[in-house]
């Protein structure tokens, strides 16, 4: 469903974020990018949908390759790819409403959207997805008078409603408390399940992330280090990619899921 | 815990202060005199003829003493006459100056304009902010002749540098992140401007326009003076003619409408938050 073909980003200063990544999603599956800060995990998801413009090589969405569309086809290949930031990045002056109708800005004209008179079944749609987070009736809160776990639900919802085939997923927990984490990516998850999207989950949280995903790749210095089962990450593994550390711990919390979680909460 | 390190053991107990802005010594002593010297050469430079400015309290204090006395009435229809075209003036051209601001503005944020737009747009800003009201004001009135017209052109031309520089500066201040989710949604270039950049900005637009706005009436006062209509007409006709009764009345009217916009421009600014 998704491919990179020796994906490369040098950035002006020389910095070489991605070296030659290969990679290749599969419908439906949920992966984490795991790795150091500086790795070039969110230069990869970035490199994508072409926030940041790779360098060379060739990314494959389907049947389309995205790396030299124009402006206005990348404008419709990019609504097949949702995004869920980091310090969720809703717009805070805009209401909880108008930051998950913008999801819908790909699909609908400037003037309407201007207007904020979204087709009936957007705003349908808008509503369905707020119900399903929890949040209907927060449809007319400002964003910024939400909670980081609130804000980060919405952020889910606007990805969701443009209807996208592959969810890219930009550090979604490194603002938020352990409980509300689990309750972001179980929720990131099962909403994936249930629509058959695949995802991208850049997360430092290397226990969180084997809770979760079917596939884990390490990053490091901009190669992929890792590439399989949340299984397979051994102390050894873990070394390979992030450096000497004690990792029994990390790894301990996998064995009893549940058990733990109610504890840190 | 093990015994302190010998690069440990060489700095406790030494006191510890904020380091120097300027790191050498001379330098630094330098500045300072100089700085100094600079001062009180240029305050004995400023030469003062004592018995003028003696003979010039009698006139101040008349003129002072008028505000005692203000005079609405004599020149009743004057003073209306000149609020009005001030008022006006003022209003066309805030509503003209800001309009062509915000595309100028959007024009002269670097981060969101190309570069050619970009230099345009800056070039235009700094003539704006190059060429003073005054200056502008005679030029104006040299071509369009005397009366409101030239004074409106100077106040939206001046608005045009003053709003836009400081609404793109606001603009390259702007929360890169929420800019960016807008942008990863497939939305078109205007509706990003929308959605992703026009609300981080509103507020402080709003704020400067009300701000603006208070600034171009006062300097429709000053435009009267050479001539560009306004209110400044009216004053500068009584100042020529001694009629300081009437001017302390000009003046009051002037100072309670700045103030009046202040409070409802502190008003508004607390609204749109």
């Amino acid at each position: 469903m998704l491919r990179l073909e020796k994906l490369v980003k040098t950035y002006r200063t020389g910095d070489q974020a991605l070296k030659s990544v290969d990679m290749e999603v599969p419908k439906g599956q949920v992966l984490a990018l795991i790795g150091p800060s500086g790795a070039g995990k969110s230069t990869l998801i970035r490199c994508i949908n072409r926030l940041v413009e790779p360098s060379s090589g060739k990314v494959w969405l389907g049947d389309t390759e995205l790396t030299h569309l124009g402006a206005g086809a990348l404008r419709r290949e990019r609504r097949r790819m949702g995004m869920i930031f980091q310090e969720y990045a809703l717009v805070e002056r805009l209401t909880v409403m108008e930051n998950v109708l913008s999801g819908r800005l790909g699909y609908v004209g400037f003037w309407r959207s201007f207007a904020r008179r979204f087709p009936q079944s957007d705003v349908d749609e808008a509503f369905r997805l707020l119900d399903r987070v929890g949040l209907l009736a927060m449809a007319d809160k400002r964003a910024d008078e939400l909670s980081g776990g609130q804000r980060q639900r919405v952020g889910i919802c606007r990805a969701l409603i443009q209807n996208p085939a592959l969810l890219l997923v930009d550090e979604p927990t490194a603002s938020l408390d352990p409980k509300t984490s689990r309750q972001i990516m179980r929720l990131i998850c099962e909403l994936c399940a249930e629509r058959g999207l695949a995802a991208i989950i850049n997360i430092h949280d290397v226990a969180l992330a084997q809770m979760f995903v079917s596939r884990v790749i390490g990053l490091r210095f901009g190669a992929i280090e890792f590439d399989g089962p949340p299984t397979a990450l051994t102390p050894d593994v873990l070394t390979r990619i992030y450096g000497e550390e004690d990792w029994q711990a990390t790894i301990q919390k996998v064995d009893d899921e549940d058990a733990p979680a109610e504890v840190v909460a | 815990m093990s015994a302190p390190s010998a690069e440990l053991q060489a700095v406790l107990g030494r006191r510890w202060r904020k380091p120097p802005l300027i790191r050498r010594t001379w330098l630094r002593w330098a500045l300072g005199l100089g700085a100094l010297v600079y001062l009180a050469a240029a305050i004995s430079s400023v030469e003062v003829n004592w018995s003028r400015v003696y003979e010039g309290l009698d006139r101040g204090g008349a003129f002072i003493m008028s505000f005692a006395r203000p005079d609405f009435v004599t020149r009743g229809s004057d003073i209306w006459d000149g609020l009005m075209e001030s008022l006006i003036m003022t209003v066309a051209a805030s509503v003209v100056g800001i309009a062509i601001s915000i595309p100028i503005g959007l024009g002269a944020a670097r981060n969101i304009a190309p570069l050619p737009v970009y230099l345009v747009c800056r070039g235009i800003v700094a003539l704006s902010r190059a060429l003073q009201e005054i200056i502008v004001a005679i030029l104006l009135v040299a071509i369009f002749g005397f009366g409101p017209l030239a004074g409106f052109l100077t106040l939206s031309f001046a608005t045009i540098g003053f709003l836009s520089k400081l609404l793109a500066e606001d603009i390259e201040a702007m929360d890169r992140s929420q800019a960016e989710a807008i942008r990863a949604t497939g939305s078109g270039w205007w509706q990003w401007i929308n959605y992703g950049v026009q609300p981080q900005v509103m507020p402080r637009l709003i704020g400067l326009s009300m701000y603006r706005i208070d600034i171009n009436f006062r300097e429709s006062a000053i435009l009267g003076l050479v001539g560009a209509g306004g209110i400044g007409a009216t004053l500068n006709t009584a100042f020529d003619r001694y009629e300081f009764d009437t001017a302390a009345a000009i003046l009051l009217l002037i100072i309670g409408i700045v103030m009046a916009l202040e409070y409802l421009s502190g008003v508004i600014r607390a609204r749109v938050q």
